[in-house]
């Protein structure tokens, strides 16, 4: 099974299961965070010298576009569900937009929080 | 443990080259999985040089030609050679379809040749459908009624009813979508795999059966039906053009819809 050609199609399924794996290993960092502000100033610090930090910063950018392709993904997921969208020409378009989309959603919200944290 | 490696006996080797004649010009590689149970040896791929000029179009062409003229050992199975019976297909170029429909000038490059992925090899190209058939079994695939049959016709059927039988009854069973399913290739033994629950679909909207609860009921099981997660291997390798996923999701809808 090694020999099978490699498909958009067949890429976006396993990217689609690897990033809900992966989003929902990301969320205890949300966790982290949550409890580091109920444990007071020294715990904060601890887990803000961790995000902010290179791997910090590329962990939140690697869960926003996880995020982002699982979101856009799952919709083409909820169009299949209705049978709507699988002739192959609709599956090829919907995966290109998923990728494309994706990609530009996640340039621009990183974006706009540096944008934002450059005002303030 | 899932295993991620072929097992020592089953890894591919490099095999021999069967050379193209003298004076040959317009010569392809075709790269072919040969293995053969009476002996002891691994998989191999051989190689073969095929003059072109004097060889048929399709791959299937190439495939007769290699055997009648390079190499009487190779085994594979071919009827029909116009995609009307399904034995021939194979992995041409990393993707599942009938030999006999798939161009060689389609492909670029040098051809590679193996069996359907995930089957167990018979010999060379020849998969074991055994599994593959008894699950078309399974499902019962023939019309069942309850109700008496009309005295001196047929069940008769609307033509809309009919239509709804358009891009299933052509499926020929052939078992590209089934072995290009990632799911089928690690749960076979429970999943029916895209051919079956498009053949299964044929019988749930065919306006005549009257089965199709119990038919339902048959795949109301975490495994039969609901393996599937929309890939869309099936429906791109489909060498009839049919469309496995799209029947497997009306099956699911028609699940959720009978629960009301």
């Amino acid at each position: 099974m090694q020999v099978y050609r490699w498909q958009l199609h067949m890429v976006l399924s396993i990217l689609h299961r690897m990033t809900g794996l992966a989003l929902g290993a990301g969320t205890l960092l949300l966790a982290w965070w949550v409890l580091a502000i109920a444990a007071g100033p020294d715990a904060y610090r601890l887990f803000q010298d961790f995000i902010t930090g290179i791997l910090g910063r590329l962990i939140l950018f690697g869960f926003t576009f996880a995020l982002i392709l699982h979101a856009l993904n799952g919709i083409r997921h909820l169009f299949w569900d209705v049978g709507k969208g699988f002739e192959l020409d609709t599956v090829r378009q919907s995966g290109l937009i998923v990728v494309i989309l994706s990609v530009a959603l996640t340039v621009i919200t990183w974006a706009a929080g540096y944008w934002i944290a450059g005002r303030f | 443990m899932a295993e991620f490696r072929l097992p020592k006996n089953s890894r591919i080797k490099k095999g021999k080259t069967v050379k193209a004649p003298d004076g040959a010009t317009n010569v392809r590689q075709f790269h072919v999985y040969r293995w053969n149970a009476d002996d002891s040896e691994n998989p191999r791929m051989d190689t073969y040089e095929v003059d072109m000029d004097s060889c048929g179009p399709m791959v299937l062409d190439a495939l007769i030609k290699i055997k009648n003229e390079m190499d009487a050992s190779l085994t594979f199975r071919r009827s029909c050679r116009e995609g009307v019976c399904g034995s021939c297909a194979m992995n041409i170029d990393g993707l599942n379809t009938l030999a006999c429909t798939k161009a060689c000038e389609d492909i670029k490059g040098d051809i590679s040749i193996t069996p359907l992925p995930s089957m167990e090899v018979v010999k060379d190209l020849v998969p074991d459908m055994t599994h593959f058939y008894a699950q078309y079994a399974s499902i019962e695939p023939w019309m069942k009624t309850g109700t008496p049959t009309p005295v001196g016709r047929e069940r008769l059927q609307s033509q809309e009813d009919r239509e709804k039988l358009d891009g299933l009854y052509e499926c020929i069973l052939c078992a590209c979508c089934s072995t290009s399913c990632p799911s089928y290739w690690w749960n076979q033994d429970r999943y029916l795999g895209p051919a079956i629950l498009l053949q299964s679909y044929r019988w749930l909207v065919d306006s005549r059966d009257e089965a199709t609860g119990e038919r339902l009921d048959n795949l109301e099981d975490p495994f039969r039906l609901y393996r599937c997660h929309t890939i869309m291997n099936c429906s791109s390798a489909c060498p009839k053009g049919l469309n496995p996923a799209k029947a497997i999701a009306e099956t699911k809808k028609m699940m959720i819809e009978r629960q009301g």
